[in-house]
């Protein structure tokens, strides 16, 4: 082989200019991705035909015909199409990662902050935490939550009564749900206001700090904005609120709010797992703040807390925001493991039962493809936002 | 689309002479040879489509050897064709692929628990021979609640397997019957049963065989009971490929041959001897009057081979799936006819 090149008499190439010809080789290169995508899009789609396989949209108006056991929107059988059915799913993806990103970052914080305590026992525990958590498979975990610690919860009738009216068992976790009457919507909107109006007045006590060097009490008047005032509306319409108590009626508890165990176990489960990477990212950003920060802090007296607060974690968060996106990532396109305990979420729902029921597999893939994507960027786009706002602004 | 014409064209003809002059008074003169039995005849084997592993359907035991119900028809086809009940070779499908081997020509036959539909036969090209199993789904609950009825069912968590008809016929029950029910679904029949083992839910539901053959998969089999109330018909059976009638008559008579000796009690035991029987109907089925299994390209005595070597349905069912076996499912709608139940298999005349 070498032998052959080497006797070839050197060629002058064809198009001399460098940039023509890499051009031309971009050129040829693009349509051929392009040709392939094409070709295979159009030979899915007439295999697809010749077997009957549905090519178009036409189910996502059909009635879906099966039901689903925990959803934010009435979803029935009967009166659902399998449209409606996508967004039961998406919801309750949605209100997963939510519920999750929230958890995995509280707990993530703290057992970040404990692992660096000088507390001996406390630093090894939360350091326990993390490798045990972050060295274990997520499924495994899941499926622990779910079949170890949930399912083997007594059955209805031997429910574990907590305060409040309050029920555990194997069904899942069953509490009184509000009924609101006339007035309450008052209420509800001065806690609102009340809100609003601590803010505003933090403000006004910062700004005044920062131009005077001495602000005015927040704390007092906010929790009296928030709670009192409420409170003294909520009153004054006679208590508007009535409870429904959930009720052990023939098979299970009726009426009330209802928790299932499925989503117990997969927010448990996702977050429980995401906070122990969360942890860890947390650590480094701590760590990575000059330790000088600290030192020059308590030289000003101030304490421990305040100083963590005020002066450490804000210098972390640049460091920590960045991988701790990822990791929100992860935990939103994890819950779609959701499929191996049950709960209806997106993809157990849409691309499992509608999937199932219709055929129609490459159009209920693709969908469920492109909601994962656009969460994901959303989420990514937030997080790029938040990180810029929070970066240290050189003056 | 495969054509069969040319099959048809190069059909032997020896074999049509000899039932026209065996049978002067047929009005057809010459029988279409089978292009399917011709195969099997060749490979000296008949090719089975049959469950990946069902108890008292279709499973192979510690040794290898098939057993159950769906199994024993292969083997009676296979009797009646070679007088011997184990020119079988078993190819187990899952149910996404059990259609395709036998629209392919993978397989002669499928036997394995297929619920005869429109769109199978109408879609797929395919031609269900008869019913050996009339199944339906059903409900599994503990004995402890003291439940007879599936209507009793109302407010109950009922587990169920994911993206099955199953779901859906489901939420029609109780739709249908103005009952409320919380469905927890999940991805694989195992995963189900076992929530319902754990407690999670109230009942299972799958079909009825199904049922019986998971019941024994529980960790207290006897503390559950299966729900008399079928909300969904399921006719079971063996299919063929369209386009070969002969082999269709073959499959389809090969059952109704098992039902018939079950209602002039012929048994495996017995079968020599009522040869000589001068019961008319018994003399036809086992072929020492008539010729019907020349005319279907087998031998005279077909069925007196199905039954000495496999017995007849009643057999069967008891052994695979009745009282002879671990299931112990009740005759119910498989009874004969004439004991209260579907199974009807045509005259032999």
């Amino acid at each position: 082989m070498t032998d052959q090149v080497h006797q070839r008499a050197p060629r002058t190439p064809l198009l001399t200019g460098e940039r023509i010809r890499s051009a031309i080789w971009q050129i040829a290169l693009l349509a051929g991705v392009v040709w392939l995508a094409w070709s295979a899009i159009e030979n899915a789609a007439r295999n697809m035909q010749a077997r009957g396989i549905p090519t178009n949209f036409d189910f996502w108006h059909r009635t879906a015909g099966f039901d689903i056991n925990a959803s934010l929107i009435p979803f029935s059988a009967a009166n659902n199409t399998y449209g409606d059915a996508f967004y039961v799913g998406l919801l309750n993806t949605l209100l997963v990662g939510a519920c999750g990103v929230v958890l995995a970052t509280i707990l993530g914080f703290l057992i970040g902050i404990a692992r660096l305590s000088s507390n001996w026992m406390v630093g090894r525990l939360a350091g326990g935490y993390v490798e045990i958590v972050r060295n274990t498979p997520l499924l495994l975990q899941l499926l622990f939550w779910y079949n170890a610690v949930l399912t083997p919860l007594p059955g209805p009738r031997q429910s574990l009564e907590l305060p409040g009216g309050v029920w555990l068992n194997n069904r899942g976790l069953f509490m009184p749900s509000p009924d609101f009457g006339a007035g309450a919507g008052w209420a509800g909107l001065a806690i609102l206001a009340g809100i609003v109006g601590s803010i505003v007045l933090n403000r006004l006590s910062n700004r005044k700090r920062l131009a005077t060097g001495k602000g005015f009490p927040v704390l007092f008047p906010a929790l009296a904005l928030i709670f009192l005032l409420p409170i003294a509306i909520f009153m004054a319409f006679g208590s508007p609120v009535t409870f429904e108590y959930p009720q052990l009626r023939g098979f299970n508890f009726a009426g009330g709010a209802r928790i299932v165990p499925e989503f117990v176990a997969l927010v448990l489960g996702l977050s429980l797992y995401t906070a122990a990477f969360i942890a860890e990212i947390v650590r480094a950003g701590i760590l990575s703040v000059s330790r000088g920060q600290t030192e020059a802090s308590s030289a000003l007296g101030m304490p421990g807390g305040l100083t963590m607060r005020l002066i450490v974690i804000p210098q972390a968060m640049r460091v920590i925001i960045p991988p701790l996106t990822n990791q929100y990532l992860n935990l939103i396109k994890n819950s779609s493991l959701a499929v191996f305990i049950g709960y209806p979420d997106l993809v157990q729902v849409f691309a499992g039962t509608v999937l199932n029921q219709t055929g129609a597999a490459v159009q209920v893939i693709a969908i469920t493809m492109a909601v994962y994507l656009v969460i994901s960027l959303l989420t990514s786009a937030f997080m790029n936002w938040f990180n810029r706002r929070i970066a240290l602004k050189e003056r | 689309m495969k054509s069969f014409c040319t099959s048809m064209v190069t059909a032997v003809a020896s074999l049509s002479f000899g039932v026209v002059a065996a049978y002067a008074q047929a009005p057809a003169p010459a029988a279409p040879t089978s292009k399917t039995l011709e195969q099997v005849k060749a490979r000296g084997v008949l090719v089975c489509g049959s469950n990946t592993g069902l108890a008292g359907f279709g499973m192979p035991d510690d040794k290898g050897n098939w057993t159950g119900l769906d199994v024993e028809f292969c083997r009676a086809i296979s009797a009646a064709i070679f007088n011997d009940p184990n020119k079988v070779r078993f190819v187990p499908l899952s149910a996404k692929d059990r259609f395709t081997a036998l629209q392919s020509g993978e397989i002669d036959v499928l036997s394995r628990n297929g619920t005869w539909t429109i769109s199978r036969e109408a879609d797929l090209g395919l031609l269900w021979a008869g019913v050996n199993y009339y199944d339906g789904q059903a409900f599994m609950v503990r004995k402890k609640l003291n439940i007879n009825s599936a209507l009793e069912l109302s407010g109950a968590s009922v587990c169920v397997q994911q993206g099955t008809t199953t779901e859906t016929n489901l939420a029609d029950f109780f739709r249908a019957n103005n009952m409320k029910y919380e469905p927890a679904v999940y991805a694989t029949s195992a995963e189900a049963v076992k929530q319902y083992d754990t407690g999670r839910c109230d009942a299972y539901t799958t079909d009825m065989s199904g049922l019986f053959s998971e019941r024994l998969r529980l960790i207290n089999s006897d503390e559950h009971v299966i729900l008399p109330q079928v909300i969904s018909k399921e006719p079971l059976g063996p299919a063929v490929r369209q386009g070969d009638d002969q082999w269709l008559n073959i499959v389809k008579w090969t059952h109704f041959a098992m039902l018939n000796a079950e209602e002039l009690g012929i048994t495996k035991a017995n079968a020599d001897e009522r040869v000589k029987s001068t019961n008319p109907e018994i003399r036809r089925l086992l072929g020492s009057e008539g010729d019907f299994g020349k005319s279907m390209g087998l031998t005279s005595d077909w069925a007196l081979r199905i039954i000495k070597h496999v017995g007849n349905y009643g057999e069967s069912y008891n052994r695979n799936i009745g009282d002879g076996s671990r299931l112990k499912i009740p005759r119910g709608l498989n009874n004969l006819w004439n004991k209260g139940g579907l199974q009807y298999g045509p005259p032999v005349r």
